[in-house]
């Protein structure tokens, strides 16, 4: 059959680079390789070449495809499936390119793209280096290209190419007219969770991140290969700390956009995808430290190797944790599992993994090290116990994320306990406390052995004042986390003292160690910034408040569902002031996008103190592609020292009406009758309480509630109890709905044993939404403490590409 | 023996405690018969919205409390009760994994996590139906 209107060109062309980008990759290990195993210079001089070829010839390959794949997602070819499934033409610009990581073809097309251009720079820099580190880099692209070659071998597809055509997926009787496109309005559009620009920058950051994890692997396995143990560890070094920069800030970007998009409240929920995309840093860290100590000391190269070999691996295992599908019940946003074979994903993994550990296996005895022991007073000792800390800690997070595999090989049905958060929590504040202390005295050790008397000079001002700093933090600082008990608060007040001293420390040794010498501070200039980010994901942890508690923060122990403490959720009635901690809320206004089923909402806070006034407008995806519900993006304002954070929780079914009447006022006494358009009813009593004893309520505060019997005229008869809260003088009504009557009471004012009461009768559910409002303290420490810590370590890159320069320069003059 | 191998063993010692303990607190999976015999005990149970019974839930009455009946794959039913908002769109999962603990007459949850049709990955079947009723919209 004859299709019109097909764009089949660009398709066919993708599919050519997609078999060439395998070809090219496969000439490309292959002629590395044997660069590599040539005894003879000419040979491997000339097998490098091929190879460099190839490898340049992946590179365009590489490029082309996704060209190709923006080209077709940027005219809405919708004939292609990849962008009727992930695009639509009411996408903005900017999020055609988010587009590429939401399908698994395109972030495996991503994490290629950085694998040539980082596979470019090596080829142009890597000198000696270059072909057994590009083989192992020219391999890693064979496999992510079978990733997405979509080729047959008998009945399986192997992998999932991004060029197919929609017809050829989907049978649909819609294919069975040769104009079908002209059907097809519109594509499927992207995941709305997607639309936030912190999604057009993530994911390549965070890709990068992976990515280039495989260069310190590659350097360790080139080292292992061509028995040139130690060696490598010089060019790899700035390659590990640019890894673990890009990672680093990858991570905390999805954090932040977690933070900034997603209704979970918070930008960590030790999530499984969050945790796989963080163990490979924590390893990566642990490796740059070891890889310093064999720098200085010759010890620990065996460990440096285990390390990156392993970092690496992780990465691989996170891919498959997240994109198999085997996490659905315990991530909340891990891919499904669709279009790429769990087999595949797992081969990718063992692929590595198990090659790379029998070659350290055997090579283990063969690579160098001290059999002096180190001095407990030296720097290196307790580096090395650093490391191996982060490494542990990271190593308890892969098991507890991996509990759905284990769960899958043994046949057990093990699940996390009640709090997630906590379980993790009450680990990795251990972690906290002694990394803290580890950070900020190490520096102050010297390699190989300290002087204990030179020791205690320079470190004795820091440590006072991180004392008196951490002290006046506990004291003043109000950080009073009941809610794991006091053991828990315990160890958060300790854990913050160990982060103060570990930037106190790290930012004295600036001066004190480095004379100031920013240029070679970079390392102390990190530990600071990791510090500050502990300090802040300390505080805004145990001091985040919930605002929007219901019952306008006093607890009443009345109606349905209240036995437990009052809920996080509070209903917002549009026009009515509503309070909220310190402010007085006001659902003010609703607008909606021009294009897209996206709501804002603009919520006026006042504070109740000051004359302090802002609008907070949280979004709102409602009835998003005919699927029912709201998907809400939370707004924030922000102070310096904390942010009021809210988004929508609920909404009434859209599909009512609005509502135009009012309330009728209704003045009664005990026992007299009041008639309403479908029966009447009779306030059978007002009680008057005092000295409720509950939280929020002073002794005079008073509560009023009237019952109130309606009789409908069809002879069913509803209870129904508004209530009144005198706190302070200020009044608080609490009304109460008679749904099926369509009847709403109000207790407006109650004088003796008469009740002013609000009466209205409504064809349609008032105007509310539901949200909630949390205060965040010092969630900017943590940002700060990114930035800072990213900057150090870029610092260091630069001092360490300088250093190896210069000892280069010198090997040349020597020789 | 080096000091960093007796550190090396001190910590893997101290991690292999943590681990313990921390499998110690795990909770299972469990269907709800067998969450009825471990009462008040955190169970996580694999269930379906059972939409023969109606979903209670009146934001204006009290936002956070939630209640729906759900069973699970042997069909045996539970009242559960959520002290939380409404997940937005409860009424479409396809499968629902409930934290929490069984009360004397209702799961008392404290976590939903749901599978919806269209979660990362948009569900393929939905989008079949709306070409489908783009089709007909155009004849």
């Amino acid at each position: 059959m004859d299709y019109t209107g097909e764009h089949l060109f660009p398709g066919l062309l993708g599919h050519f680079f997609v078999t060439l980008s395998l070809v090219a990759s496969l000439v490309a290990t292959f002629a590395y390789f044997k660069s590599v195993q040539s005894k003879i210079e000419v040979n491997a001089n000339s097998w490098k070449n091929l190879a460099r070829a190839a490898f340049i010839t992946e590179v365009a390959s590489i490029f082309a495809i996704f060209a190709i794949l923006f080209f077709i997602i940027y005219n809405h070819f919708f004939e292609y499936k990849y962008a009727w499934q992930h695009s639509s033409r009411s996408l903005e610009v900017k999020y055609l390119l988010s587009c590429f990581w939401e399908g698994q073809e395109g972030s495996f097309l991503l994490w290629s793209i950085w694998h040539s251009v980082l596979g470019a720079i090596l080829i142009a820099k890597a000198k000696k280096w270059e072909a057994p580190v590009m083989t192992v880099v020219s391999f890693a692209q064979v496999c992510l290209a079978t990733m997405i070659a979509g080729i047959y071998f008998f009945n399986w597809r192997m992998g999932s190419n991004p060029f197919v055509l929609l017809r050829h997926e989907m049978d649909a009787p819609i294919f069975s007219d040769p104009n079908y496109l002209s059907l097809i309005k519109d594509g499927n559009d992207l995941n709305p969770l997607l639309q936030n620009y912190w999604m057009v920058i993530h994911p390549p950051v965070l890709f990068l991140g992976f990515a280039s994890t495989i260069v310190p692997f590659a350097y360790t396995i080139a080292g292992l290969w061509t028995k040139n143990f130690g060696d490598w560890t010089k060019p790899a070094l700035p390659w590990a700390l640019f890894s673990a920069a890009v990672l680093g800030t990858g991570v905390m970007m999805g954090g932040a956009w977690a933070y900034e998009s997603l209704s979970f409240g918070g930008y960590w929920a030790w999530d499984p995808v969050e945790n796989a995309s963080m163990v490979p840093w924590l390893v990566l860290i642990a490796g740059i430290h070891t890889m310093l100590i064999y720098k200085h000391t010759g010890h620990s190269l065996r460990a440096t190797h285990f390390l990156f070999i392993t970092a690496f691996c992780l990465v691989l295992y996170s891919t498959y944790l997240t994109r198999s599908g085997d996490l659905q019940d315990t991530s909340v946003h891990a891919f499904t599992g669709e279009g790429i074979a769990v087999i595949h994903l797992r081969a990718l993994f063992f692929v590595f993994t198990i090659p790379a550990f029998i070659f350290y296996a055997v090579r283990y005895k063969q690579i160098p090290g001290i059999a002096k022991e180190e001095q407990t007073s030296s720097r290196e000792f307790w580096m090395f116990i650093g490391s191996l800390i982060f490494f542990l800690s990271a190593l308890f997070i892969t098991i507890a994320t991996s509990l759905p595999v284990i769960n899958k090989i043994f046949g057990t049905h093990f699940t996390m306990g009640e709090d997630v958060a906590f379980s993790y929590n009450r680990v990795i504040i251990f972690v906290a406390i002694i990394i803290g202390i580890l950070t900020a005295i190490t520096q102050y050790l010297k390699y190989k052995e300290t002087d204990s008397k030179f020791f205690r000079k320079k470190i004795i001002w820091p440590t006072v004042i991180s004392l008196i700093v951490s002290c006046a933090v506990i004291a003043f600082g109000n950080i009073n986390y009941q809610e794991h008990g006091a053991g828990f608060l315990g160890a958060i007040w300790f854990a913050t003292a160990c982060s103060i001293y570990a930037v106190v420390a790290n930012s004295a040794y600036i001066w004190l160690g480095m004379k100031g010498k920013l240029k070679l501070s970079g390392g102390s200039i990190a530990h600071a910034g990791f510090g500050l980010m502990l300090i802040g994901i300390l505080l805004s942890s145990s001091k985040k408040e919930v605002l929007s508690w219901n019952t306008s923060g006093i607890f009443v122990p009345l109606g349905e569902g209240s036995k437990e403490r009052p809920g996080e959720n509070l209903t917002l009635v549009k026009g009515v002031p509503t309070t909220m901690g310190d402010y007085n809320v006001t659902y003010v206004s609703d607008s909606m996008h021009p294009k897209k089923p996206l709501w804002y909402y603009n919520l006026h806070f006042k504070n109740k103190k000051s004359s302090e006034q802002f609008t907070l407008t949280p979004n709102a995806f409602v009835n998003y592609k005919g699927n029912q519900g709201l998907m809400a993006n939370p707004d924030a304002r922000h102070y310096w020292n904390h942010d009021i954070f809210t988004y929508i929780t609920s909404l009434p079914d859209p599909e009512k009406n609005k509502d135009t009447s009012s309330f009728k006022p209704e003045i009664l006494k005990a026992g007299d009758t009041a008639f309403y358009s479908n029966g009447f009813y009779v306030l059978e009593d007002l009680v008057t309480r005092d000295n409720i004893p509950t939280g929020g309520l002073a002794p005079t505060d008073k509560v009023f509630m009237a019952t109130i019997k309606v009789y409908s005229k069809n002879k069913t008869s509803y209870t129904s109890r508004p209530f009144l809260i005198n706190k302070g003088g200020s009044l608080f009504p609490f009304r109460d709905t008679v749904t099926s009557e369509n009847l709403i009471f109000q207790l407006n004012r109650v004088d003796g044993n008469s009740a002013q009461l609000g009466v209205k009768e409504s064809n349609s559910v008032l105007q509310y939404l539901t949200l909630k409002a949390y205060k965040f303290p010092f969630i900017n420490l943590l940002w700060l403490g990114v930035i800072v810590m990213v900057t150090g370590i870029a610092i260091s890159i630069v001092r360490r590409i300088q250093l190896n320069k210069s000892s280069q320069e010198i090997e040349n003059l020597t020789l | 023996m080096k000091k960093t191998h007796i550190a090396l063993l001190v910590l893997i010692a101290a991690t292999i405690a943590v681990l313990i303990s921390f499998m110690g607190k795990l909770s299972t999976y469990d269907s709800v018969k067998s969450a009825m015999k471990k009462k008040g005990k955190v169970v996580s149970i694999i269930a379906k919205l059972d939409r023969s019974y109606p979903i209670e839930y009146d934001a204006i009455k009290n936002p956070n409390y939630l209640s729906f009946v759900a069973a699970d794959s042997v069909g045996s039913n539970m009242k559960v009760v959520y002290r939380k908002e409404k997940p937005t769109n409860l009424e479409h999962s396809e499968r629902l994994v409930l934290k929490g603990k069984m009360d004397d007459d209702h799961f008392e949850c404290s976590e939903i996590l749901m599978k919806c049709p269209s979660k990362y990955k948009d569900d393929m079947k939905q989008a079949k139906k709306n070409l489908e009723a783009n089709k007909q919209g155009d004849q």
